[in-house]
C-alpha cells in the first residue's frame, strides 16, 4: 500500500517536473484526497493561464515526513492546524505573510489571528470544522449531544457503534468526556481515559474511517465523525443526524501554507489570495462540504449548506467548541501507549 | 614450460573469473538493494525517535527494549510486553488458520484440477489466475459486499426466511478468514497442483489394486508424493498473511491490532520510527525462525521423490 502511494506520489512528482519545462505557470498542489474542488481549480488555471497538478496524500504524519524528506516538487501544502506549528518550527514553509495579501480582508475575525500562526504570517484558511457524533435516529432516539454515545453506549447502540481511528481525536474525546483539559499530564486522568476506552470498545463493532458509506448501508447506526462527512450521510439518509457533545468537542482548520522549497512561489502566493475571496472559497466548500472561515461567502454557499447545522454551528452549542492542538511528546508517547493498549 | 594441463587451467581461471567480473554490476545492484534498505531499517530501530516523526541521530537501544518489555505508563515499572505479544500472537494465528484453510480447500482443488483430461486443464489453471487480474482491495471489498448486514447471504437468509435478523459476519474475525482464504488461495493452489501434474497416477492405481484404503492412498502414496508443492503453498500463503494489512482493516474493523497495523501506526501518529523499525526486524526474524524450522522439519521425514 505504502509502496504504492510512494510510487505513484513519486511518479505525479515526475510528471509535474516535466511539466515545468512546458507550461507557461505552473503550481504544484500537495492536498488530502478528494479536497480540492476541480471547477475552482479550472478558475484559477484560467484566470492566470497556470497550470495546476494535485497529489493526494492521506495524513498529516505521511504529508510531513515526504516533506521534510525534501525534493517533492510541490508548491503548496495544506496541514491541519495541530500540525502547522511543526511544519513553522521545523522551517519547511515560506513566510508569505498572508494577513497583507489584498484578499485577506475577507477572512472571518475568528480565524484572522488563530494560535497556530498568530498574524497569519504563513497559512490561509482552507476549511474548518468539528468533530462530534453521528446518530441514525431510527436506532436511538435519545439524547445524543454528548460522547457517553462512544464511550458509555446506551443499550440500542451496543455492538453498532462506530469510532473514527484518528488517535488524537479519540484521545481529545475521551478527555473532554471525563472533564478533562486537552493534552493534560494528569496521570490520574490519563489512567482513567485508558480504563474509558478499554470498558468502551467492547460496545463497538468497528474503528474506521469509511463511514459514509457504511451509515448509508447500515453497518453502523452510530459514530464519531468530522461534520462534512456527517453532511453527506443526512443528504443520503436524512434520519442520520450530526450532534455537538456538551462535555466539549474538537474544532480543525486545515491551512493552505507555501512550502520553501516551492519553485513558483508567486504562482502559489496568488492561489492563497484566490481561495481568500468569497466565491472562490464558496466554490472550495462546495465541493468538500466543509465551512471556509470567509466572510462572505455564505450567499455563494451551495443552498443545502447554507443553514446546515453541520456547518452551521448553532447558538447553543457554540462555546462548547474548541481547537484541538497537537499534545507535547510526551503526552502523545502515552497516548500511543493507550492507543496500542486499545486495539491489542 | 607450461603442460597441456596447466594451460586449460589457467583458461579456466580465467573464464571464472572473468564471469564474475561480468556478473558483478548485477551482484552489486541486486546486493545493495536487497540489503540496503534492510541496513536503513537495522540501523534506524537503533535510534532515539524525532519528537515529530523521523529520528535523531543519537544512539539507543531504548525501542528493542520496548519491543518486549513495557514501561507501565503510570508506575514505570517494567514488565513484558502484553499488548505487542497479544498483537503478534493474534497475527501469527491468523497465518496458521489461513494456511489450514487454503490447504483444506485448495489441495482437493488441485487434486481435481490434476485428474482433468491434458485440455481442460489449462482450462482450470486459467479459472484460478483470474483472481489475479483484480487488485487485491477490490476483491476484499467484493467480499465485504457478500457478507455485509444488508449484503448478498443475508439478504438471501432474510428473503428465505432462515433468520429473522441480519447475521453479523462483517468485523468479526470469521469475516477476516473469509477474505483471508478466498485471497490466498491461489497461492496454495498453483505450487500443488504443480506437483499433482507430475503425479503418476499408475502408482495410486497400483495402490489400489494392492487393496489400500482410499484414504491410505491419499495418506501414504499422493500426499507425500505432493509434499514439496503442499510445502510451497503453505509457504506462499503463510508469509504474506502473517503481513497482512487491507484485508484484516476492512473486513476486521481495524479494532483489533494485526502486526502491521502495530508497525503503521509507529510510522504514522505513534511516530516512532524506531519502534517501527525494531518490530518490522522482529517480524522478519520470526518469519525466518519459523521458515527454517518448516523446512527442516519437512525435509527429515525422508521423502522418496515418486
Amino acid at each position: 500500500m505504502n509502496w504504492k502511494t510512494t510510487a505513484s506520489a513519486m511518479g505525479l512528482a515526475l510528471l509535474a517536473s516535466t511539466g515545468l519545462a512546458r507550461a507557461e505557470g505552473v503550481l504544484n498542489i500537495y492536498n488530502w484526497g478528494n479536497y480540492t474542488s476541480p471547477d475552482v481549480i479550472k478558475k484559477f488555471e484560467a484566470k492566470y493561464n497556470i497550470k495546476v497538478t494535485i497529489t493526494d496524500y492521506d495524513s498529516n504524519d505521511t504529508a510531513l515526513a515526504k516533506v521534510r524528506q525534501g525534493g517533492t516538487g510541490f508548491d503548496i501544502a495544506v496541514p491541519s492546524q495541530t500540525y502547522v506549528p511543526v511544519w513553522i518550527k521545523e522551517g519547511l514553509v515560506l513566510e508569505t505573510d498572508p494577513g497583507k495579501m489584498e484578499n485577506f480582508k475577507n477572512v472571518a475575525p475568528e480565524w484572522a489571528n488563530p494560535d497556530f500562526d498568530p498574524g497569519r504570517k504563513y497559512t490561509v484558511p482552507w476549511a474548518w470544522g468539528t468533530i462530534g457524533v453521528v446518530v441514525n435516529t431510527d436506532a436511538y432516539k435519545g439524547p445524543a449531544d454528548t460522547w457517553g454515545i462512544i464511550f458509555n453506549t446506551p443499550d440500542e447502540l451496543k455492538g453498532k457503534v462506530n469510532v473514527v481511528p484518528e488517535m488524537n481525536d479519540v484521545m481529545f474525546a475521551v478527555n473532554k468526556y471525563l472533564g478533562g483539559k486537552q493534552c493534560s499530564t494528569d496521570k490520574e486522568l490519563l489512567k482513567k481515559m485508558r480504563d474509558t476506552l478499554v470498558a468502551a470498545k467492547p460496545n463497538w463493532i468497528a474503528m474506521e474511517y469509511n463511514t459514509i458509506e457504511k451509515m448509508g448501508a447500515g453497518d453502523f447506526k452510530a459514530t464519531s465523525d468530522w461534520n462534512g462527512s456527517a453532511l453527506r450521510q443526512r443528504l443520503a439518509n436524512p434520519a442520520i443526524h450530526f450532534n455537538y457533545p456538551k462535555e466539549g468537542y474538537g474544532l480543525w482548520s486545515d491551512n493552505v501554507v507555501v512550502l520553501k522549497e516551492a519553485k513558483n512561489v508567486e504562482n502559489a502566493k496568488l492561489f492563497q489570495n484566490f481561495i481568500m475571496d468569497p466565491e472562490n472559497a464558496a466554490g472550495l466548500s462546495a465541493f468538500h462540504r466543509y465551512a471556509n472561515a470567509i466572510s462572505g461567502s455564505d450567499k455563494y454557499m451551495p443552498a443545502d449548506m447554507k443553514d446546515a447545522p453541520e456547518v452551521v454551528i448553532p447558538a447553543d452549542a457554540k462555546p462548547h467548541g474548541e481547537l484541538q492542538v497537537l499534545c507535547q511528546p510526551e503526552v502523545q508517547e502515552i497516548y500511543t501507549k493507550i492507543w496500542t493498549e486499545l486495539q491489542k | 614450460m607450461a603442460t597441456a594441463e596447466e594451460v586449460a587451467k589457467a583458461a579456466e581461471r580465467r573464464d571464472v573469473r572473468d564471469r564474475w567480473l561480468l556478473s558483478a554490476p548485477a551482484l552489486l545492484v541486486i546486493f545493495l538493494a536487497a540489503t540496503g534498505p534492510l541496513l536503513i531499517v537495522l540501523v534506524y530501530s537503533f535510534l532515539t525517535p524525532g519528537a515529530y516523526g523521523d529520528v535523531k541521530w543519537q544512539f539507543s537501544p531504548e525501542s528493542w527494549i520496548s519491543v518486549f518489555m513495557e514501561r507501565d505508563i503510570f508506575d514505570d515499572t517494567l514488565s513484558i510486553a502484553g499488548a505487542h505479544v497479544t498483537i503478534f500472537l493474534r497475527s501469527i494465528k491468523l497465518a496458521v488458520v489461513t494456511t489450514i484453510a487454503t490447504l483444506a480447500l485448495g489441495f482437493p482443488t488441485a487434486y481435481f484440477m490434476a485428474t482433468r483430461s491434458e485440455k481442460t486443464r489449462d482450462l482450470w489453471l486459467f479459472l484460478i489466475t483470474i483472481p489475479f487480474w483484480t487488485n487485491l482491495l477490490i476483491r476484499t471489498f467484493a467480499v465485504l459486499q457478500i457478507i455485509r448486514n444488508e449484503g448478498i447471504i443475508n439478504t438471501i437468509l432474510l428473503k428465505l426466511g432462515l433468520v429473522s435478523a441480519p447475521v453479523q459476519i462483517l468485523f468479526t474475525d470469521t469475516a477476516i478468514l473469509i477474505g483471508m482464504a478466498y485471497v490466498y488461495l491461489p497461492l496454495m493452489v498453483l505450487p500443488i497442483y504443480a506437483s499433482m501434474e507430475k503425479l503418476d497416477f499408475r502408482l495410486v492405481e497400483a495402490g489400489y489394486d494392492l487393496y489400500a484404503t482410499r484414504f491410505k492412498v491419499l495418506r501414504k502414496i499422493i500426499f507425500p508424493l505432493v509434499k514439496p508443492g503442499v510445502i510451497a503453498g503453505s509457504i506462499l500463503v503463510f508469509i504474506p498473511a502473517l503481513g497482512a494489512y487491507v484485508t484484516p482493516v476492512v473486513l476486521g474493523g481495524g479494532k483489533n491490532m494485526m502486526l502491521s497495523n502495530l508497525i503503521e501506526l509507529q510510522f504514522g501518529q505513534g511516530r516512532n520510527w524506531p519502534l517501527g523499525s525494531a518490530l518490522s526486524i522482529t517480524v522478519m526474524i520470526i518469519v525466518m525462525v519459523a521458515l527454517l524450522a518448516y523446512v527442516r522439519n519437512a525435509g527429515k521425514s525422508g521423502v522418496r521423490h515418486g
